[in-house]
């Protein structure tokens, strides 16, 4: 479904700020549409230090990145305008999962190294998914941790549905017991 | 003798499919899945790309709030289409879906407890981030993004890493003219906006029992603004005096079966927490935010606090116009948003009622109360409700989540500034260059009848 995300190489931008809510990321007022594309035309519409058009492939910022709303619409505002990493020290739950459902990789990277980021904008970095390292511009690298199953399915290019769709003989069997209370449940 | 558990795990196990192994996550069945109209028609095309069905249209059930406008007015084509494509969808495969005009519609986090579709003991999943509102339940609820709407549609299962959990002792009593509002503030000041990233509270302790089941609803609701995927409060007598009856619950021989299952949820003496913090309910005040993050929460006596060296307090002070050492009691306001999945609620609008009785809105003010159903409209409307905030020169609209997302034509302004009963405080969150003040019904209605932000102690004597 997906093409596999192994290593690349891509410039970075810097939005050097803590608690980007996904509300930043694309205000609400470009949710009212049906569709997953387009949406790169809205990326940060309300923040005026935000680097756009930079033709960065890996945007660098603070903690708690994409907390708030779960709109997944951020996650694919960021990857239509062009990102397909965003490096920072920490990221909101679902924000995290929504990239990884995308193939956006969110590297938690340590503070020290986010910090040398930031003051690199426009610096190449290599994002190493099989790896796990991120190649920084003084060509050192430093580690960062996937969940096992989420790396597997960047570089297999799979997808969390393919898997549950083959876990359907499970489902059925689960269901049939009555689910988790079986004596009042429904249907 | 089993090892002790805490809620969250009883409700977890209790619907692991297939346990997580070294290489994949846990597959977990949902037992409730809530759609709205903004996030879930890209799952909907993500099943008919892929050939899929819907597996159980009988466990999910949508309504239409984010984009709907409460004037009465038709939506715009926009959110027409959006509305259009999932009313489109739920008919395609048999879900019940509450329009515009149905006696059930309203916000989805209102209508989902309101209507007994949320139980004790369940997993609930939506494609919205305050899908922790349900965990007021003892359910285990939590916010989802749209590809896994997708899978839960054609699954009825998510793949979960087990969360960490996290327990909130809450002692004392809140004292009068102070909220759950003011409490859930209270704690994400504590805990900070990402605090709690990676948990599940579980709020306990005697100022939590004696929580009203829509108390346990506005703290559990903003959990998601410490970090925390969910909140859960263990259910209880008040839990089930709240279900029992409500179309969708239990009845009968099955009802009684219900309940001893439910009791059987509360955390096991001895369980062990990740993490625990505690509060004094007694010792809180009125919290009202000054900030761009939930977390940036003082008491309504206080002051802005010392942003220097502090970029992401400075930013945000410079955005909402305000200086350190300031305080915030006082500050004029222009708009009051009395609505949202936070506090909507019929025991919310009687709140804003006691301050508002007898009083009117400030000259200069605009102030919106909006319900969060069309339940608590008419339950709302037949105690007199309506006609009391209008008579006080409020608004009263129709249901939807309005000026908390701003989607539907309720916003704010540029410059404006707003107390907002609300659960966002974000930049731009209640329109572009708006400014927000969180805080409860209490202290909206008050600082709405002020003119500026207001302890409404000082009204309620």
């Amino acid at each position: 479904m997906r093409l596999p995300v192994v290593r690349f190489a891509g410039r970075s931008a810097v939005l050097a700020a803590d608690d980007v809510d996904t509300d930043q990321i694309i205000p609400a007022r470009f949710l009212k549409g049906t569709r997953r594309d387009g949406l790169g035309a809205h990326l940060f519409a309300d923040r005026a230090d935000a680097p756009l058009g930079t033709g960065a492939a890996v945007l660098v910022a603070g903690r708690n990145f994409g907390c708030g709303s779960s709109r997944e619409h951020a996650v694919w505002a960021l990857m239509d305008h062009g990102f397909r990493a965003v490096v920072a020290p920490s990221f909101a739950d679902i924000f995290f999962s929504n990239a990884l459902q995308n193939g956006l990789v969110p590297v938690a990277a340590a503070p020290a190294v986010c910090g040398q980021l930031a003051v690199t904008p426009g610096a190449t970095v290599t994002v190493d998914v099989e790896a796990l390292r991120i190649g920084l511009p003084d060509a050192s690298t430093a580690a960062f941790t996937l969940p096992r199953f989420a790396r597997h399915c960047l570089l297999e290019g799979l997808d969390d549905l393919q898997f549950l769709l083959s876990q359907e003989p499970l489902v059925s069997a689960y269901e049939a017991k009555g689910g988790a209370f079986p004596e009042f449940r429904k249907g | 003798m089993s090892q002790p558990r805490t809620l969250f795990a009883k409700v977890w196990d209790a619907h692991v499919v297939r346990a997580a192994t070294a290489d994949t996550p846990a597959v977990l069945y949902v037992d409730l899945h809530l759609l709205h109209e903004v996030t879930s028609p890209q799952a909907f095309s993500e099943l008919r790309e892929r050939g899929l069905r819907v597996r159980r249209p009988d466990l999910t059930v949508a309504t239409v709030d984010h984009s709907t406008p409460t004037d009465g007015s038709p939506p715009d084509a926009q959110a027409a289409a959006q509305i259009g494509a999932l009313t489109g969808s739920c008919r395609e495969w048999s879900i019940p879906l509450y329009p515009v005009g149905d006696a059930r519609q309203g916000i989805v986090h209102v209508v989902g407890p309101e209507q007994g579709f949320t139980q004790p003991g369940m997993t609930i999943v939506c494609g919205d981030s305050h899908t922790s509102t349900h965990g007021a339940f003892g359910a285990l609820a939590f916010g989802i993004g749209t590809s896994q709407v997708a899978q839960v549609l054609a699954t009825q299962c998510l793949l979960a890493l087990p969360p960490l959990t996290f327990a909130v002792d809450i002692g004392g009593r809140l004292a009068e003219g102070v909220t759950a509002k003011d409490l859930v503030l209270a704690l994400i000041a504590r805990v900070g906006a990402a605090g709690a990233t990676g948990h599940v509270f579980e709020y306990r302790g005697p100022a939590v029992e004696a929580l009203s089941m829509e108390e346990r609803m506005t703290v559990c609701n903003m959990s998601i603004e410490a970090g925390a995927r969910a909140g859960m409060v263990a259910p209880d007598d008040t839990t089930f005096a709240y279900l029992e009856g409500r179309p969708q619950a239990p009845r009968g021989a099955d009802w009684l079966r219900a309940m001893e299952r439910w009791r059987a949820l509360a955390t096991d003496e001895g369980a062990a927490f990740d993490r625990r913090t505690s509060l004094d309910a007694s010792g809180l005040e009125p919290m009202v935010t000054f900030g761009t993050s939930p977390g940036m929460a003082v008491p309504i006596s206080g002051a802005v606090p010392e942003a220097e060296g502090r970029p992401a307090l400075e930013r945000a002070l410079r955005y909402m116009g305000l200086t350190s050492g300031q305080r915030l009691a006082g500050h004029p306001i222009d708009v009051v948003f009395i609505g949202s999945c936070t506090n909507a609620r019929l025991s919310d609008l009687r709140q804003a009622a006691r301050v508002f009785e007898g009083r009117h809105v400030a000259r200069g003010v605009r102030a919106l109360v909006v319900p969060g159903s069309q339940k608590v409209k008419r339950d709302a409307e037949a105690e007199g409700l309506d006609r009391l905030f209008r008579a006080a020169g409020a608004e009263w609209r129709e249901p939807g989540c309005s000026m908390c997302i701003a989607m539907n034509g309720d916003r704010l302004e540029p410059g404006q500034y707003a107390v907002s009963t609300s659960n966002r405080n974000f930049e731009g969150r209640q329109g572009s260059g708006g400014r927000t003040f969180l805080a409860s019904p209490l202290t909206a209605a008050a600082s709405a009848v002020t003119g500026a932000i207001a302890d409404p102690r000082e009204l309620l004597s």
